[in-house]
């Protein structure tokens, strides 16, 4: 693991999210609970809706154009609906985020 | 030979490593102890109820003057130690220096004090020990007002106590919510609302900025400018290692002294145990895993093997009759699920976190009694699979197969109280459905069983069906969506009678399945509460949808469209030509005249909009609102103006109009349309409020639609005068706002409560209508504002987080 800081967790809107902008494309990260906090791809596999402006409840998210419910720990939509979103490692340590760069690093070259 | 052994600090854990070194090896030490507080040992997590009056100091000596002398202790009480030597193995005191073999380091924690001006006058203090609480005591006999910094367990704990003893309380808080390390938001409401009752006030999101006062602290500044009077400020915000003696020392420091899993410090004669240690990176300020420290401490020193390991600890709140229970993890990981249990009728929530089949976390309020239960499965990591579905009703329900709520509702006694609010008992119900009632309304009516909250719904119609079997339908009430069992309808009138004024009191007293909500229920919550109570909830973004979070219609592309409001569907040459430089500047492909009189800028990047709108703004217009579920357009047409055939000036009425309603929140959204006359041209009978102006005066109607359905609307009165017919409009308005399922568009609302109902309200009861008014206006002095005007100011919640494209690549 390599962890990259990518800011404040008071950045991210309580039961929101703020958009990474990385090699792999923009990431989701999303805040749940006080200290809860996940990263996900920001496209939506249904029809690339932006994850990051969807609502944000339990520790899921909704899509904003087609309500498409995906669970952030898995990546896994719910329901009947079939599809599935890249997690990505992210931690919280003394208030600011990290995620894992090196599994960035590893995505892109696969 | 006996070893010298000095220790530094009597605390929580020093005392226990002088215990188990005694007991186990009466003979073989010399033992010194140092005391910066001028006494031995006590249990200072019973300072609290000494604040409160509950115990009195004596009461929580846990060693005394016989004891030291019996075990042969030489006690250096009220001196600190102020160096040590490591070349010459000596600590130094005021009394002079002492020699040792082995040291222990158990200095504990200091009080953390915020850097505001005034933290230093006399009348501010902090909760640490014996001293503070005496001074605490001595406040409270004078009365007056204190203010508690900070409402976590010590704060709290302060709070109550001198609130027992006759102060005003008020504390202040950073955080959303309570203790937010130790609960999530629902147990932190629960603890909120305890709190209240015993009138202690408490403050969230509230920042300290100044301690005021001459020679004495006389009251707190806030950051939002209140000033509150305080007679006595605690700072209890949180604690720091003790580690000055240890870094003066040159012993490898962090953020505490740190150690190995021996205790042992960089320096191999040196321990060092309690609040003081910094272990791998963890620090500690609960007495458990001290005391798990202070026995592998004095194994170590009389050479056993032992090593240290954290372990989950467990959080109680020593305040009688708040009974919080949190342990382990319930925040942060992979892979993780909730299970939510809430009693409102008895303000019991509890939530347990699984992860991988076992228990890693738990929280409860109201009822703890399973508390250590689930803390053993959580720290012995117990596979908990099997009982799943049971496993929040606790060991009582263990080992018995599984239930399913219907034959554990057949299993129920007669004498088991289904209704709480009426004392209504199973059997009762059972008999009346002997007796010919045989729904829910009938059950209602005959034994008032679920007709007072109404959260007892659900079970009073597993009792119709336990008794009834395959003759009872379950009624087809929809209700909101998965999260809860009731209907919007019982919602709005529950959040109305009980004066639910947050979405934390909703989620409890309404029995909410999931910790808060989903995309279903929680736009709709936020909605009914801000209607409801405009001055006291403040509108959450969160719960919005997109369109309403960032204030612009999302496109299909992921862009966004920027409609600027044009009043009435007048517009001028200057906002023209604004709207054509923006336009340009962003690049906007699409520039379009909507069905709604204004123009209609799509295709806006995201990052952009917070700019666009700012240069709208300077050209004097504001949001459209064309996202909202609010006010949308008022379409008017030329009117008297221009018009030969205009009667009243529908133009200038349209404007008003617009003027008056706009920024307001609505259960769906709100069209308006004034025509000059009866050739309508601005096409008012299908809109929700349509006018039409005749010589005699206004025909106001409403509940028209042209979307997915047709409807002409339906005449509400005829108004004299322009003012009335603003008045009938308003009131209309606010009778739907308060009443209407979230996502019922007018039309649809009147269908359910009939026009007649609505007529008698708004057009008959002229003392309603001028409440309606009123209430509309209050809520208006709140939301009558542009929030692109808001939102331009914030442009960072428009940007990426951070950008790591622009990393060099590692
Ligand atoms: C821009 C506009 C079309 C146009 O180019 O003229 C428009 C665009 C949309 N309309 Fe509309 N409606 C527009 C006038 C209308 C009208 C005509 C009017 O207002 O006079 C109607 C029929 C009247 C009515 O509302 O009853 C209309 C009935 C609808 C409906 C059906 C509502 C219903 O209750 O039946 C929807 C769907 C909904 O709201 O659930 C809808 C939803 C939409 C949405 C918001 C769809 C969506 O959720 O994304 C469209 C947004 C496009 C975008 O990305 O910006 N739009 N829409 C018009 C904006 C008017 C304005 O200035 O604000
Ligand atoms: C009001 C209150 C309520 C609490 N409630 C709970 C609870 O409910 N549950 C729980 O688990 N924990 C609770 N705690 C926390 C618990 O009391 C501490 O975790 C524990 O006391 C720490 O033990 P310690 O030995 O490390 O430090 P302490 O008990 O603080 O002892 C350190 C001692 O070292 C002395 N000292 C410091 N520097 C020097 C020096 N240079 N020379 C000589 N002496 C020195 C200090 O005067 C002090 O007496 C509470 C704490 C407070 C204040
Ligand atoms: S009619 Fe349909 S496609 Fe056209 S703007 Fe309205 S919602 Fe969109
Ligand atoms: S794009 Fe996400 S649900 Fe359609």
């Amino acid at each position: 693991m390599s962890w990259i800081d990518i800011g404040a967790i008071d950045e991210v809107p309580l039961r929101g999210a703020r958009v990474l902008k990385t090699n792999v494309g923009c990431v989701a990260v999303f805040r749940t609970g006080p200290d809860e906090v996940f990263a996900v791809s920001d496209t939506c596999p249904h029809k690339g809706g932006p994850l990051s402006d969807g609502i944000v409840h339990g520790q899921s998210v909704t899509c904003p154009l087609h309500n498409w419910v995906f669970d952030l720990n898995t990546g896994q939509a719910q329901g009947a609906d079939a599809g599935h979103i890249a997690t990505y490692p992210v931690r919280v340590d003394a208030g600011r985020i990290q995620i894992d760069g090196s599994v960035l690093r590893q995505r892109s070259v696969a | 030979m006996k070893q010298k052994l000095v220790v530094i600090g009597a605390g929580m854990a020093s005392g226990r490593v002088l215990e188990h070194l005694t007991d186990a090896e009466p003979d073989n030490w010399d033992i010194t102890l140092f005391n910066a507080e001028p006494r031995g040992n006590y249990n200072r997590i019973m300072l609290s109820p000494v604040l409160s009056g509950e115990k009195t100091y004596e009461e929580i000596i846990t060693h005394d003057a016989d004891w030291y002398a019996a075990r042969g202790v030489t006690c250096r009480f009220g001196e600190a130690v102020t160096a040590i030597n490591r070349d010459t193995k000596t600590v130094h005191g005021a009394g002079g220096d002492v020699p040792y073999e082995k040291l222990v380091i158990a200095t504990g924690s200091a009080p953390f004090i915020i850097p505001v001006s005034g933290k230093d006058l006399p009348g501010v203090i902090t909760y640490r020990d014996l001293d503070d609480t005496n001074a605490m005591v001595e406040a409270a006999g004078k009365g007056g007002s204190a203010v508690v910094i900070r409402g976590g367990l010590l704060g709290l704990e302060a709070a109550a106590g001198l609130s027992l003893r006759g102060m005003d309380v008020t504390v202040l808080h950073l955080n959303g919510h309570l203790m937010e390390r130790q609960l999530d938001e629902s147990a932190g409401y629960l603890l909120r609302r305890d709190l209240e009752k015993r009138g202690i006030t408490i403050k969230t999101q509230a920042s300290t900025k100044a301690i005021l006062g001459k020679d004495r602290a006389e009251a707190v500044l806030l950051e939002s400018d209140e000033i509150l009077p305080a007679d006595l400020v605690v700072m209890a915000v949180g604690i720091r290692p003790e580690i000055r003696l240890a870094t003066d020392a040159g012993l490898s420091v962090a953020r505490g002294i740190e150690i190995d899993a021996q205790m042992m410090t960089s320096d191999p004669d040196i321990f060092a145990v309690g609040e003081c240690v910094d272990f791998n990176g963890h620090l500690f300020g609960l007495v458990a895993p001290l005391y798990d420290q202070a026995k592998v401490l004095a194994q170590t020193l009389m050479g056993d093997p032992a090593a240290f390991v954290v372990k989950d600890i467990a959080t109680k709140l020593k305040v009688t009759g708040c009974d919080l229970f949190s342990a382990g993890d319930f925040a942060e990981g992979e892979g993780r699920e909730d299970i939510v249990f809430r009693d409102p009728a008895r303000g019991i929530y509890k939530r347990l976190v699984l992860e991988d089949d076992r228990l890693i976390g738990a929280v409860m309020y109201g009822d703890t009694a399973d508390g250590n239960w689930f803390f053993g499965l959580i720290k012995d990591g117990t596979d908990i699979e099997e009982m799943r579905e049971t496993l929040i009703f606790g060991p009582a329900y263990q080992g018995g197969g599984q239930t399913d709520p219907l034959s554990a509702v057949a299993a129920l006694p007669p004498e088991a109280e289904i209704c709480g609010c009426n004392g209504i008992c199973k059997g009762q119900i059972v008999e009346a459905i002997a007796a010919g009632a045989t729904d829910l309304g009938a059950i209602k009516a005959t034994t008032k069983a679920s007709a007072s909250c109404g959260t007892c719904t659900g079970l009073v119609e597993q009792v119709l069906q336990v008794t009834l079997g395959d003759s009872f339908q379950m009624p087809t009430a929809q209700p909101i969506c998965g999260c809860c069992d009731l209907t919007h309808e019982d919602v709005r009138r529950l959040i109305k009678s009980q004066e639910m004024k947050s979405q934390e009191a909703v989620w409890q007293e309404l029995g909410w399945k999931t910790r808060n909500g989903c995309h279903v229920c929680r736009p709709a919550v936020n909605f009914y509460l801000l209607a409801d109570w405009p001055v006291e909830y403040l509108d959450d973004p969160q719960s919005r949808f997109v369109n309403e979070r960032k204030h612009a219609n999302i496109q299909k592309d992921g862009t966004f469209s920027v409609v600027p409001r044009m009043w009435g569907g007048i517009t001028t040459a200057d906002e023209l030509r604004a709207i054509a430089d923006a336009a340009d500047k962003y690049n906007v492909p699409t520039v379009k005249v909507t069905g709604g009189q204004r123009i209609d800028l799509l295709g806006v990047k995201g990052a952009d909009l917070p700019f666009i709108w700012d240069d709208l703004n300077k050209a004097g217009m504001v949001s459209g609102h064309a996202y909202s579920k609010g006010l949308r357009t008022v379409k008017t047409c030329v009117g008297t103006d221009h018009c030969r055939f205009g009667t009243q000036d529908s133009t200038g009425l349209g404007i008003k109009l617009e003027k008056l309603l706009w920024g307001s929140w609505t259960p769906h959204k709100v069209k308006l349309a004034v025509s000059g006359c009866p050739r309508n041209c601005a096409e008012a009978t299908c809109k929700d409020v349509g006018i039409i102006c005749v010589d005699s005066g206004y025909q106001v109607s409403v509940a028209g639609a042209a979307g997915m359905d047709l409807k002409e609307t339906e005449g509400l009165a005829v108004a004299a005068t322009e003012q009335e017919a603003i008045d009938l409009t308003v009131a209309f308005v606010q009778l739907y706002r308060e009443n209407a399922k979230y996502l019922d568009r007018a039309y649809k609302w009147v269908a359910k409560v009939g026009l007649d109902w609505v007529k008698e309200r708004v057009v008959d009861d002229l003392d309603e209508r001028k409440r309606l008014i009123a209430a509309f206006d209050l809520s208006q002095s709140i939301y009558r504002k542009d929030p692109w005007a808001e939102h331009a100011q914030q442009v960072e919640r428009y940007q990426p987080l951070a950008d790591l494209t622009l990393e060099a690549a590692e």
